[in-house]
């Protein structure tokens, strides 16, 4: 009998029951819930007069509304306000763990999670959110739900799947210096496309994925949904076992030996049989910035914009020229002709402390350019701010002309105060390029952290490696 | 929710691949706490001339004439018909609730991102899959008669044309019960609380540290 994949192990291990019908009863180890995709969801238990399965299970913070600026005088937006206010009455009426807006300990969800050590390696980890995928990176089964799941899993505990099919993805050698775990993960997104991992559940492995820190991991992890699947991971090892020594809510003492034991047991054996293998050469990834308004839509910084008169497929042909019309971009172009009008550092793709420090090594003695009209840098919670400004980041930032901001979504999705104006550029390190998607007309470029600093200090996107070369 | 019944419908032909959720429902009206009234924002970006606000009335507001749901020809629409790929991105389910909210009860496309084709299910939105070949046939024909209409009939898992032509699909035989029974699947799955419970207590065995932990909560500050 063939070996058994990671996947296989962690579904194996949560399985509650096969019914007939070919669907399955999944038990949820772990629920994150933030204020946009809950408050439905509670009004659905209140209404068939539910009480949520286990309440030692959940933990919630507010992040998509949240303002990134003063928190003293309270959200402004009225509609944002009502929502995060509903999260916070939502917890504090069901007896659910909550860190508000004004909590040391708030910031993005899945920041948060793995911070806290509430998401842990061999979990099954959930939450109204598609990035949830990124918890994958610790050798846990984490996906997005919509909000009758949400639902479903606070009455239940358990949520209806199908098995989906097995993808490894496999970078084989490492990758060059001043390439990170966002150009690996655009590079991996700009090959299989935006569907290609529909239906699947991916594993990242090899040299490169082996390399990089449980940070850089839930970066790659958390794009899996840009791919198209629910769910990407990693294997676990000695990286994510330390990552998550010493966490509040990991375990201690002897049930840490016990769990450590478990969790070494989350790999792919050698003979597991994956549905499907793409294979990525580390040393031919370079930095990768995206130029349209899909995902896919990504070069590498030397690269010169794609033709869709020579694209073969006309349905992605049509998309492409739509996506040049809107992002007022021309085939031939290279992004090194584009000047970001604005950029992001933040949201839970990159906003940890590694992130930080990687944009900080290239701010560092240089000024952001004046043609960039604003430059956010965005932590991704308390305790990652509290962090970076222990290090002297924050003054690195504000040195260069960034502003240093509360934790937060903000302008990955600009359902606060944070966001592009019509038309303008942004080098964002965030997930979506989708029209719209940072500010009504905005036309976002996504870049790795050091990519993202490197465009704001030289007021075009550059080869963040020529920067690195003269530090 | 309602049982899901047989319908003839027109066809709107929404002739692009990778239809994101952002697009369906812009970001600013997922501020809402409620399932309804999402409909007027459905496709905001692409519907309307100017910028989109939450709460706003948008009875006064500028229409793209040329956006498909602004044409008269689909007035009065509940089929979709759309390339692949759609409903990729976010996971708000605020996307199927608009697309119902506007009138739509079925979604045609050669496929559909996992997390959207999963939530529209629980919202009395039918997303059928039929090949690229056969989408292309309904593009043209919703293309070339004014008031085409497609009869879906999720019994016995067919879309019928008005040429005569009966494309059979495939569904899920769970989903397909519970659509067409109108059933809550929280309270299918609450019938198995026994099995629930059983593996809890297999599993809290196993991996303890997965239990008791959020409500023993330590402080780091």
């Amino acid at each position: 009998m063939a070996g058994k994949t990671l996947y296989d192990k962690l579904w194996e291990a949560h399985l509650v029951k096969e019914r007939d019908d070919g669907t399955a009863l999944i038990y949820i180890d772990r629920h994150l819930i933030h204020e946009v995709t809950s408050p439905q969801a509670f009004e659905g238990l209140r209404i068939a007069n539910r009480k949520p399965w286990r309440l030692d299970t959940n933990i919630a913070t507010p992040d998509h509304n949240v303002p990134t600026t003063d928190r003293s005088v309270g959200i402004e937006d009225p509609v944002a306000r009502i929502q995060v206010q509903a999260l916070d009455d939502n917890c504090d009426e069901f007896g659910i763990l909550e860190y508000k807006m004004n909590d040391p300990r708030q910031g993005v969800l899945h920041v948060v999670g793995p911070e806290q050590g509430a998401a842990l390696p061999g979990m099954t980890i959930v939450c109204g959110d598609s990035h949830t995928a990124t918890h994958g990176a610790f050798g846990a089964l984490a996906h997005g739900i919509g909000t009758s799941e949400v639902e479903h899993v606070l009455a239940t505990q358990c949520l209806i799947q199908k098995k989906m099919k097995n993808m490894l993805i496999r970078i084989n050698g490492d990758v060059g210096s001043g390439v990170t775990a966002k150009d690996i993960v655009l590079a991996i997104i700009a090959k299989i496309g935006t569907a290609g991992g529909t239906g699947f559940a991916i594993e990242f492995a090899g040299e490169a994925i082996e390399a990089l820190s449980v940070e850089g991991r839930m970066t790659v992890c958390n794009m899996a949904i840009e791919g198209g699947a629910r769910a990407g991971m990693v294997a676990v090892d000695d990286i994510t076992v330390d990552y998550f020594k010493g966490r509040t809510f990991a375990p201690k003492g002897e049930l840490w030996d016990q769990a450590v034991q478990s969790w070494r047991g989350f790999y792919s054996d050698d003979d597991a049989v994956f549905d499907a293998v793409v294979e990525l050469e580390g040393a031919e990834i370079i930095p990768q910035v995206s130029w349209g308004t899909s995902p896919e839509m990504v070069v590498a910084i030397d690269q010169a914009l794609p033709d869709p008169e020579t694209e073969s497929d006309p349905v992605k042909a049509e998309g492409m020229r739509r996506a040049y019309q809107y992002m007022d971009l021309k085939p031939g172009m290279t992004m090194g002709d584009v000047v970001p009008d604005r950029v992001f550092i933040g949201s839970c793709t990159n906003s940890r402390i590694e992130d930080l420090r990687s944009a900080a090594e290239i701010a560092k003695g240089r000024k952001v350019d004046a043609k960039v009209l604003q430059a956010l840098v965005v932590p991704g919670s308390g305790l990652v701010k509290k962090q970076a400004e222990e290090e002297g980041l924050d003054k690195i930032f504000i040195e260069a002309g960034f502003e240093w901001r509360e934790p937060g979504c903000s302008m990955c999705l600009a359902m606060n105060a944070d966001k592009l104006g019509d038309g303008e550029h942004c080098a964002s390190t965030s997930n979506r390029n989708f029209e719209g998607r940072q500010g009504y007309g905005g036309r976002t470029h996504l870049v790795s952290p050091a990519m993202a600093a490197a465009a704001a200090v030289s007021g075009r996107f550059v080869d963040v490696r020529e920067l690195l070369a003269n530090n | 929710m309602e049982k899901y019944e047989k319908f003839s419908g027109i066809v709107a032909p929404l002739d692009r691949a990778n239809i994101d959720t952002d697009q369906i429902i812009p970001k600013q009206f997922l501020k809402s706490i409620k399932r309804t009234g999402f409909g007027p924002n459905l496709f905001d970006e692409w519907r309307y001339l100017d910028e989109g606000l939450p709460e706003q009335d948008c009875s006064g507001r500028p229409l793209n004439k040329e956006f498909v749901l602004n044409q008269d020809r689909y007035q009065g629409t509940s089929v979709m018909v759309a390339r692949k790929n759609f409903g990729c991105g976010s996971s708000r389910e605020h996307a199927p609730w608009a697309l119902t909210d506007f009138g739509f009860k079925a979604v045609i496309a050669p496929s559909f991102a996992d997390i959207f084709f999963n939530n529209s299910f629980k919202n009395g939105l039918l997303p059928i899959v039929l090949s690229e070949e056969i989408v292309d046939e309904l593009f043209q024909g919703v293309f070339g008669a004014e008031g085409y209409s497609l009869e879906v009939d999720l019994a016995n898992q067919v879309v019928n044309t008005p040429d005569g032509k009966s494309i059979p699909f495939d569904v899920d035989p769970f989903r397909k019960h519970c659509l067409l029974e109108g059933l809550d699947d929280i309270g299918i799955t609450l019938a198995d609380a026994d099995a629930i419970k059983a593996f809890e207590s297999k599993h809290e065995a196993a991996a303890p540290w997965v239990f008791n932990v959020i409500k023993a909560e330590a402080a780091i500050k």
